[in-house]
């Protein structure tokens, strides 16, 4: 009996899930934010309150946040990674500086704690590079000059990921300043062995996990991914980071060919983890914090200009460039969403998670949208206005 | 002409180039095969003013219209499908020794096994040139055979 009930639950969630993608197909919008607000329906104080099948949807929850980093991970190669930090360093931790700012300064505005600020400084500061791409490739932007400065960007902000998220979890575990020194260096130590296993011995790696099946390497593949996100949790690294430095290990057509395996997989589990953050979310908590929301996001859209506008100006790209820069990295999603689940699953501020899903909602949303608006409005600043319309 | 080739990390790799009319055209090459060909805005070159998705078939249909890479296209992909030959593209430099000499100079096919099948020439393609072809600096040699044959075509042509 218990069963079928959890059968028709998860049939109708994911059912309800399979709808709203289609619905943000129809209009070209990420889905993030639909599936946050059924995660809000679906949760306590929502319309339609789940009862049996939170268990799976928060292991679902777990191995999606593993997924979402290990194919992101798949994305690049080492080497990209390596020349990235060379060339773009300065722009990256201007990009780090400007967006990280209103977050922490909101946090400690509000006397969240040095913990609460770390959390919210990476929520607000990294773009949603699956926004960004989807939204660069709907606009034919992809040739534009500003685009390698984008998407390098996006690089240096992953990596930064890569060593923001120990940390993070090292101070949610409570752990002093020794044990998070202690965190980073094992944090520190395990990515410069993945990058030079990646580099050195790529090969290596690909022959032990590559098979002509693809049933065999979806199972060594997804085995591994878990593995060692596992591993690296004991280790307080963060699952994830494992998982994204995995995926980089990986390259060339093996990673082709794994992302294609486990993109459907993918799909599902990291939909299942944007519910389980809107289920653990209280709707009633929305409200209060929407104004806060609303001015963050606010200033999230004036930093991430300026850092567009900065990193466009140094490579040489004129006005129209520089703000689709800007305009390009507005959008916030999953990555925001993992720093504040990890957050709020260890207890802090309780309206950190309801600001978190206020904040994503409104940039996953209205961040494509002035992107559209860039080019127009460039032309405006460009050209200006003409005198008054002759009859 | 001069091809400006930038790497777009997490898509692939884009090469841009600029006409003697001064209209810059680029192909971003998606490391999944498909590719865009986008045209520059005569204004603003930053700017993409069309942009329009190929697949792989449809970009090798327009590199086919357009010309010679499709060649080094179909070369590449026997490649892929047999196994232990191999394919090259060695350019005449102008120093090389037999700039201004034939292909029967190079007794290439009888001291390394290894055929030239094609020579690329701006924007010709000889192909299946014959002995008495005369190279000139800045054509592409297109050599066919085994790992070792290929390599040792290529130190024939630079050191004779």
């Amino acid at each position: 009996m218990h069963g079928s009930i959890l059968l028709v639950e998860l049939g109708a969630v994911i059912l309800g899930l399979g709808l709203l993608g289609a619905l943000s197909v129809r209009f070209s919008i990420s889905p993030i934010p639909l599936y946050l607000l059924a995660g809000l329906a679906f949760g306590q104080g929502g319309v339609l309150p789940l009862a049996t099948s939170e268990v799976f949807i928060s292991t679902g929850a777990e191995i999606g946040v593993i997924l979402l980093l290990f194919t992101l991970g798949l994305e690049y190669t080492a080497g990209e990674l390596v020349s990235t930090l060379r060339t773009s360093a300065p722009a990256g931790l201007v990009d780090l500086v400007l967006n990280a700012a209103p977050g922490v300064a909101v946090a400690l505005i509000l006397d969240w704690g040095l913990v609460a600020a770390v959390a919210m400084g990476g929520i607000t500061y990294v773009t949603s590079s699956g926004i960004t791409a989807k939204v660069m490739g709907d606009l034919g932007w992809l040739g534009n000059r500003e685009t390698p400065v984008v998407l390098s960007l996006l690089v240096f902000e992953d990596l930064a990921m890569a060593l923001y998220l120990p940390i993070l979890t090292a101070l949610l575990a409570g752990v002093g300043l020794l044990g998070g020194a202690a965190t980073l260096g094992i944090a520190a130590v395990t990515i410069t062995v993945i990058l030079i296993i990646a580099l050195r011995y790529g090969r290596q790696v690909e022959k032990l996990v590559a098979s002509p099946s693809d049933e065999v390497l979806l199972l060594k593949v997804l085995g591994l991914v878990l593995l060692v996100a596992g591993i690296a949790q004991q280790l307080q690294v963060s699952a994830a980071v494992g998982a994204f430095l995995v995926g980089i290990a990986l390259s060339g057509p093996l990673a082709h060919t794994a992302r294609q395996i486990l993109t459907p997989l993918r799909d599902l589990f990291a939909a299942v983890f944007f519910v389980f953050f809107g289920l653990n979310t209280n709707p009633a908590d929305l409200p209060p914090v929407a104004g806060i929301a609303a001015l963050l996001a606010v200033a999230g859209i004036g930093t991430k200009l300026a850092t567009g506008w900065w990193a466009g100006r140094r490579a040489g790209i004129a006005t129209t460039g520089r703000l689709r820069a800007g305009a390009a990295l507005l959008p916030r999603g999953e990555f925001n969403i993992v720093i504040a689940g990890l957050a709020v699953a260890a207890g802090v501020n309780p309206r950190l998670g309801p600001l978190a899903a206020a904040y994503v909602l409104i940039l996953a949303v209205t961040g494509p949208l002035l992107a559209r608006a860039a080019e127009p409005l460039a032309r405006r600043l460009r050209r200006p206005p003409a005198p008054a319309p002759s009859p | 002409m001069d091809t400006e080739r930038t790497s777009l990390p997490g898509i692939g790799f884009q090469h841009v180039f600029t006409t003697a009319r001064n209209r810059r055209i680029g192909v971003v090459s998606h490391r999944s095969g498909r590719r865009d060909l986008v045209i520059y805005d005569k204004e603003d070159p930053d700017s993409a003013l069309v942009s329009v998705e190929l697949s792989v078939d449809e970009a090798n249909g327009l590199a086919e219209l357009i010309g010679t890479p499709r060649v080094t296209e179909r070369l590449a992909e026997l490649r892929r499908q047999v196994d232990g030959l191999a394919t090259a593209q060695l350019a005449i430099t102008d120093g090389s020794p037999f700039d201004g000499n034939t292909l029967g100079d190079t007794q290439a096919r009888s001291r390394t096994g290894a055929s030239i099948v094609a020579v690329v020439r701006g924007h010709e393609v000889v192909a299946s040139p014959r002995p008495d072809f005369t190279f000139h600096g800045g054509d592409i040699v297109v050599v066919v055979g085994t790992e070792e044959g290929v390599a040792a075509v290529a130190t024939i042509l630079t050191s004779g």
